[in-house]
């Protein structure tokens, strides 16, 4: 029998598109002579990437339920507040842990803070799935509707429990600060939250390319119905991964609290535009274009703030318009997109 | 005729407010191929979608290996044995090939899990696939892409495949290809029923054939018996009209 290839050896893999990639440094250099200072610059950046990091860590979870189930969640900025306002409860509840001038036990309080806010985020996830989002799958226009609905009653849960004032969120004693690198001052926080973004980003690469798990996720974010047709029940898949999306913006919550250092009912609410803004530029259900997407918005808003405080604002819906005349798909679209 | 693995009896399908079966009778015997042809908007890929609960009967039963299966979820009823390749083929174009068939075979969590002895005979069936193992399957040609999704169809064993249009936009050196795979697989003694348009690509395989018009079966009997009769085919297919009109 005769076929295409038939006497050819196999083929080596296909080279990654690294293009959108170097956008991320592409952009820091252009910001260099800009900022003017080495010094500032390097401050700025750490505080982009730190920035982009946490809302990349918040946006990873839509963007995949998004790409599986084709479902617009405008509630995901409840999970953000649940996770904040627990850390707040946690962080208050171990204060001698975080008054500790020991960096050891400084860590243990926000991992703790960080597990407690992804449990209760995760288990409202669960819920909000199940009440909300399940009997309006399938229709845009009532899932924009409903899961801002949600929003709008976890966040009145919020100030029922926690009341409907500011709450602080200073950092642990020991991550207070910077350090100096020449004349250039990284704040220690910010240093962390890039190592936890990461290790997040490491992890979801880990689970999407290197396990049977990943392989359904991302053939159910291309084609759900095949993936049903090769005798895979998406719907719990879609379950399993709406929660655990929930309880990375519970993460991500906690982690966006302590960069803000400061809680409000309607946090995820201010993080929401960016995060959308972030799916889109990065590619709906692209985990990839997801993080390239908040690295450049958590960059453009830091740089443009400093540089621009005026254009700030819209600094980056001017990126996503940028991206999207390149991209009109964004930067990693999925095939089926 | 061997003893049915597939009964449809009766089958309505409802889509939206559209009535799109009208009360399908259907069997297909074990170990054989079976066609399914007819024109266009007959109902032959809504009856695939049917089986496989894509779309839900709204009336009749399906019975496969003896169970009822009408109501089963899509998961389930691949579980039960039946492999659906749709008229589009749906490949993952963002997985390579080697995770396309890592994720067809259920039973497989990693490569080395992989049946080597049947993914020889695959390649032996589809070289291409072992040139574009590591391919993203995106950026095959459409003919590599149907040799793909017949190949994730049978990675494991399955009691029955349902395939919608092979041929659909093949150059005729892979039609050709394609129609030995399906000899060799109809030899180990693979239940298939295939949805054709192209007579001539269907005639080479089947043995048993159903034609479908309006939603109903209105012709069931055996290939041989088709092929011959070119006043059963003007009828049932329009073949003479199309020749006619070209």
């Amino acid at each position: 029998m005769s076929a295409v290839g038939a006497s050819d050896a196999p083929l080596a893999a296909v080279p990654r598109d690294w293009r959108p990639v170097l956008l991320v440094p592409a952009l820091a250099f252009i910001a260099l002579p800009l900022v003017g200072s080495t010094s500032t610059w390097v401050t700025l950046t750490v505080a982009g990437l730190a920035m982009g990091l946490i809302v990349f860590i918040i946006a990873s979870g839509l963007t995949l339920v998004f790409g599986l189930m084709d479902v617009l969640n405008f509630g995901h900025g409840v999970f953000i507040a649940f996770g904040a306002f627990v850390a707040t409860s946690v962080l208050g509840f171990m204060g001698d842990w975080t008054a500790s001038q020991s960096f050891a036990a400084n860590l243990a309080a926000v991992f703790a803070a960080m597990a407690a806010g992804m449990t209760v985020a995760a288990a409202i996830g669960w819920a909000f799935e199940r009440l909300i989002v399940r009997p309006v799958y399938g229709s845009h226009l009532r899932q924009i509707l409903i899961t801002m609905g949600g929003m709008i009653v976890g966040q009145e849960l919020i100030k029922v429990i926690w009341g409907p004032l500011q709450i602080p969120l200073p950092l642990p004693q020991a991550l207070r600060g910077a350090f100096l690198f020449g004349d250039a001052a990284v704040e220690k926080y910010r240093l962390l939250a890039v190592a936890f973004g990461l290790v997040v980003f490491a992890v979801m690469l880990l689970v999407l390319n290197r396990t049977k798990l990943g392989l359904l996720i991302r053939a159910g974010v291309e084609n759900r119905e095949m993936v049903e047709s090769l005798g895979y029940p998406i719907g719990r898949l879609f379950v399993g991964v709406f929660v655990a999306g929930s309880a990375l913006a519970g993460l991500g919550g906690v982690l966006w609290g302590l960069y803000q250092q400061n809680v409000v009912p309607h946090i995820g609410e201010q993080v929401l535009v960016l995060i959308f803004i972030v799916i889109v530029i990065g590619g709906l259900g692209s985990i990839g274009g997801c993080f390239v997407g908040a690295l450049l918005v958590g960059l453009t808003a830091t740089y443009a703030g400093f540089l621009a405080p005026v254009v700030a604002l819209f600094s980056n819906i001017l990126l996503m318009v940028a991206v999207l005349l390149w991209r009109p798909q964004g930067l990693y679209p999925v095939a089926r997109r | 005729m061997s003893a049915p693995l597939l009964v449809l009896e009766g089958v309505h399908t409802h889509v939206g407010g559209y009535h799109l079966l009208h009360g399908v009778d259907l069997e297909v015997p074990a170990g054989e191929l079976t066609l399914l042809l007819g024109r266009n908007g007959a109902g032959k890929t809504t009856t695939l979608r049917t089986i496989m609960g894509l779309w839900r009967a709204s009336a009749g039963r399906i019975r496969f290996a003896g169970e009822d299966i009408t109501a089963r979820p899509t998961p389930a009823i691949a579980q039960a044995g039946i492999a659906y390749v749709p008229e589009n083929m749906g490949v993952f174009g963002d997985l390579t090939v080697r995770e396309n068939m890592l994720l067809a075979a259920r039973a497989a969590r990693r490569e080395e899990d992989l049946d080597r002895a049947r993914l020889a005979w695959i390649f032996r069936l589809f070289p291409a696939l072992e040139k574009f193992w590591q391919y993203p399957a995106g950026k095959l040609s459409g003919g590599q892409k149907q040799m793909l999704a017949i190949a994730r169809a049978i990675i494991e064993p399955r009691k029955l495949l349902l395939v919608d249009e092979p041929s659909k936009g093949l150059a005729p050196a892979i039609a050709a290809n394609m129609i030995a795979a399906f000899r060799e697989l109809r030899e180990r003694d693979t239940t298939i029923l295939l949805v054709e348009q192209n007579f001539h690509f269907a005639r080479q395989l089947g043995d048993s054939v159903a034609v479908m018009d309006d939603g109903r079966i209105v012709y069931r009997g055996s290939m041989e018996a088709l092929a011959r009769d070119e006043r059963l085919q003007r009828e049932l297919l329009g073949l003479g009209r199309v020749a006619q009109a070209s």
